[in-house]
Order: C-alpha cells, then sequence, then structure tokens
C-alpha cells in the first residue's frame, strides 16, 4: 500500500548506493535488456529474454521505413535507452546489420558491453541461439556488479504527471515542486515536459526559464506544437482529449486549468536551464531541464529514460497506472478515493495536504525520502506490478 | 481546526476545490485558502463531488473564471454562490 507521508522525517544524509558505470554515471537498477532495433525483431528479443533469465526485452512497434527528424529520433530513443546507467549491458537484435550497428555503436560510447545481431542471412532461431549466449555472459557479468556509495548529485530524477485532476494541482504536483526546489540546489538533474499541457500557463512556463534567450527557445517549442499539430490537425475544441475524460471526471474543467496545476511540478524557486529535444541528453550541467514530449504518460517516460535520467516521479489524481521498464516510476497521489480505490498503484500517499494535516515542506521531505529508498532498491508499485511501458514517440507517417 | 470541505488556491480566485466526498447541497463549508491560510465559511447549494469547482461568488456568463490566480476559462451559464462550475457552465477560450 502507500506509505503515507505524514510518517516521513527529513533525511540528513542525501546518499543513496547506486551502480556507477564505465562513463561515471550512476544508475539505481541493473537491467541487461534485449533491444529490438525494429517491430520485426520483438520476436527474438523475447525469445532471448525467455532463454536468459534476469534480462529483460524492450519490444516496441516501430523501426521501418522512417526518414529524417522521425528516424533521428527513433535512433536517439533507443541509443538512449541502452546508454540509460539503469542498464548494465545490451544485446541489440535487428532485421539487417547496418541500422542494429548503428545502435549499437550509439551505446558503445558508453563503455557499457554492447553487441548486436542481424537476422538476415540467419533467420530467427540461429539468431536467437547465438544472442542468448552473449545474453548470459552479460547477465552473469552484471550480478555481480556491486553498488557503491553516492551522493544525491549522481540522481536524475525526471517528472510528468498523469490523470491529473484538481488534487494534482493542489497536492501532489507541488509535493514534486518542493522535492525539486530541495534537490536541485544539491546538484540533481531534473526533467520536465508535456509541451501539450502547458497550454494556458505558456507565460508562467516562459518566466521560469534561466534567462531569456532560454524563454524564448521554450516557446518557439511551444508554438511549433501549437502550429504543426494542433492547428493542422484539429478537427474540434479539442475539449474530448484535453482534458481526457479522466481529468474532467476529477474535476478539471479546462485545459488552462489543467496546465497550471501541472506546472506546479517545478516548485517555486527553480529555473530551467536548458530546452531538450525529445531523448536527447541534458549537456549544460546540473539543474532544471525542459524536454519537448508528448503528454501522453508512456511515451514521455520512455523519452525521459532515453535521455539518461534514472528515477521517475509521477503525480497522479484518477489514478495513472504507467511503469517503465528501466526507470522505477515513483507515483505520488493525493486524492483519498484514488488511495482507497487503487491504493496498490500508489507509493506516496500526499492525502493529508487536502486535509491540511500535512504542509507541502513535509510531503516534500516524503518524496525524497521514497525517491532514495526507491535507489536504494525498494520495488515501485509499478514495478511489483510488471508496469513495462515502453512506447516510442513517432513524429509522423513512415515512408 | 477541522478538515476543511473546500480548498482555494489564490486570494484572487473565484472558485474552490471541494476536497471530500460525498458532499451534499445544503452542507455548511468551511474552506481554506492555501497561499495565505485565510478561512472561508459557504454552503454548498448543490452536491458537488470530490474535485470538483464551487463558486465562491455568484458568476455571470462571459465573467472570467480565475484559479491559481489566472484565467482558466470564461462562463458559458450564469452561476450562482455554492453552485458547481464545471463543464456545464465553463469553457477555455482557446481553440
Amino acid at each position: 500500500m502507500a506509505i503515507k507521508a505524514k510518517s516521513a522525517k527529513a533525511r540528513r544524509n542525501l546518499s543513496f548506493s547506486g551502480w556507477r558505470r564505465e562513463n561515471g554515471r550512476v544508475g539505481v537498477r541493473n537491467h541487461v535488456i534485449i533491444l529490438p532495433l525494429d517491430d520485426l525483431s520483438n520476436a527474438a528479443c523475447e525469445a532471448v529474454a525467455n532463454n536468459i533469465k534476469g534480462t529483460l526485452a524492450l519490444p516496441h512497434a516501430y523501426g521501418r521505413l522512417q526518414f529524417g527528424a522521425d528516424l533521428d529520433l527513433h535512433f536517439r530513443t533507443l541509443i538512449g535507452t541502452g546508454s540509460n546507467p539503469n542498464v548494465a549491458a545490451v544485446v541489440v537484435i535487428g532485421i539487417e546489420d547496418g541500422w542494429t550497428k548503428r545502435v549499437v555503436d550509439g551505446i558503445a560510447k558508453t563503455g557499457k558491453p554492447v553487441v548486436g545481431f542481424g537476422i538476415e542471412g540467419h533467420g530467427d532461431i540461429a539468431t536467437i541461439a547465438k544472442a542468448s549466449y552473449k545474453a548470459k555472459e552479460f547477465v552473469q557479468w552484471a550480478s555481480e556488479l556491486e553498488r557503491e556509495e553516492c551522493g544525491i548529485e549522481d540522481l536524475w530524477v525526471s517528472t510528468k504527471c498523469g490523470e491529473s485532476d484538481t488534487t494534482t494541482g493542489l497536492s501532489s504536483c507541488p509535493t514534486v515542486g518542493n522535492m525539486y526546489d530541495k534537490l536541485i540546489p544539491k546538484g540533481i538533474y531534473g526533467c520536465f515536459g508535456e509541451t501539450s499541457e502547458i497550454t494556458g500557463a505558456e507565460h508562467i512556463a516562459k518566466s521560469r526559464a534561466i534567462n531569456a534567450k532560454i524563454g524564448e527557445k521554450w516557446m518557439k517549442v511551444f508554438q511549433a506544437y501549437q502550429d504543426e499539430v494542433i492547428e493542422a490537425h484539429k478537427v474540434d475544441d479539442l475539449s474530448d482529449s484535453q482534458p481526457t475524460k479522466g481529468n474532467i471526471a476529477g474535476g478539471l474543467t479546462t485545459i488552462e486549468e489543467k496546465a497550471l496545476g501541472n506546472l506546479e511540478k517545478i516548485g517555486r524557486k527553480c529555473k530551467y536551464i536548458e530546452v531538450l529535444e525529445p531523448a536527447e541528453a541534458p549537456k549544460a550541467g546540473p539543474g532544471l531541464y525542459y524536454m519537448d514530449t508528448s503528454s501522453a504518460a508512456a511515451e514521455c517516460v520512455t523519452l525521459m529514460a532515453a535521455g539518461g535520467y534514472v528515477i521517475h516521479t509521477f503525480p497522479t489524481g484518477q489514478g495513472n497506472i504507467i511503469g517503465n521498464p528501466i526507470v522505477p516510476v515513483i507515483k505520488i497521489s493525493g486524492n483519498p478515493r484514488t488511495i482507497r480505490t487503487m491504493g496498490e498503484h500508489i507509493d506516496v500517499d500526499v492525502s493529508g495536504v487536502l486535509r491540511r494535516e500535512l504542509t507541502l515542506d513535509t510531503a516534500g521531505d516524503a518524496l525524497i525520502d521514497m525517491i532514495i529508498r526507491t535507489a536504494n532498491g525498494r520495488l515501485t508499485a509499478a514495478e511489483a506490478l510488471g508496469h513495462r511501458e515502453f512506447v516510442m514517440t513517432k513524429l509522423y507517417r513512415s515512408a | 481546526m477541522s478538515a476543511p470541505q473546500f480548498l482555494v488556491h489564490s486570494p484572487k480566485d473565484n472558485v474552490g476545490v471541494v476536497v471530500v466526498e460525498g458532499l451534499k447541497a445544503g452542507t455548511g463549508m468551511l474552506g481554506v485558502i492555501t497561499e495565505s491560510d485565510e478561512t472561508i465559511r459557504l454552503k454548498a447549494k448543490q452536491d458537488i463531488p470530490i474535485g470538483h469547482k464551487v463558486a465562491l461568488k455568484a458568476l455571470k456568463k462571459g465573467d472570467t473564471v480565475i484559479k491559481y490566480g489566472e484565467d482558466i476559462g470564461k462562463m458559458v451559464a450564469d452561476v450562482g454562490v455554492g453552485e458547481h462550475v464545471h463543464v456545464q457552465n465553463l469553457k477555455t477560450k482557446r481553440w
């Protein structure tokens, strides 16, 4: 069940034990993944993961006949996923050798063990056999890697909310904001996104940039989304999907109201220091980043994981149940009905904020406590329930 | 202080959020403005589900609805104080 936030005390020692990878980044999980280049290679990857216990296949729907920026994003997402420090080693399988090698070479830059296999000319069965030998070698090697004590500044923590309602804006989103206000000054990397769900609060989002130049850069990304996606494709006033049916059931009426609650996640003091492309790894040092993402939960978390974030904090009102295969997703909810009816999905219960029994300061400390426990190995609700949603973002139709 | 029936983000807001389940018409409600800790007393005029908004004052069609101290849309029907504000009477000004 969800841990009640009121039981938490502020931690004095903000350290955790994680796996320091070859490139210096620290992971909080130690996965060996079997990564398909394309939809056709899912079957072989799943067969390898079935053969070799302790490995994890990441099936997905795309990778054929993509081109331009959409293909770039496909590669960036796969390479970023393999490069994430929660991953110890990677076996890539693709239908052919060329693009498979491109993914392998991208992941190899981290220095971690990675190998690729093309299916054409060999067939599934021979490929599965070769890949299984390699996967067994990797998983046995990874199982002996030891955790080491790391400072909080080694943590990269992303956020995105889902199935929001008015309680998220009052409790769970500002809990995440309080956490960022406390941990960003200690040197962590943070990340928020959800370009569509800032509609109505874009003046606030722009004003939270570190300087005018980054604010303008953010505004361009926001406007491009409005022009290229909304204006180009809308058939109605979008009030059937933004807010969603779940949002409306929870009391949210307009996109502006939803956006204002959403932005509570970046706290009162933090300024974002750079605007990232989807799945782009941050390069401007510690601090809060904006990533241009969809607001669909699995797409957004997949992109942030590919950017290198190792823990995700996820406020929910009505009860979004999403997880991710390589990144633990911590659920925070302040909706007492959701805690009562689907509490097995929630990690941190901040419903006391609505009853005025719990301050946001204490709620933020409770979340920090849960982040450290999760980093140290506590399985999140989503991990225990087997939620492994890995969803690639597609920018436009394939050729 | 007993637990409030509704919360308000900002003193500028003209709507609050019901934070208890099963709120019935006629209930005398305690509200708290979270930004300033001020309290408000208000009678619910309709049953309002948890998470849904209550009008803190009478609002006319065309009025701007303020929450978080910000514009969240316009009224498309009149509403009385203590009544339910949602998709039946509030719409975005965009799209």
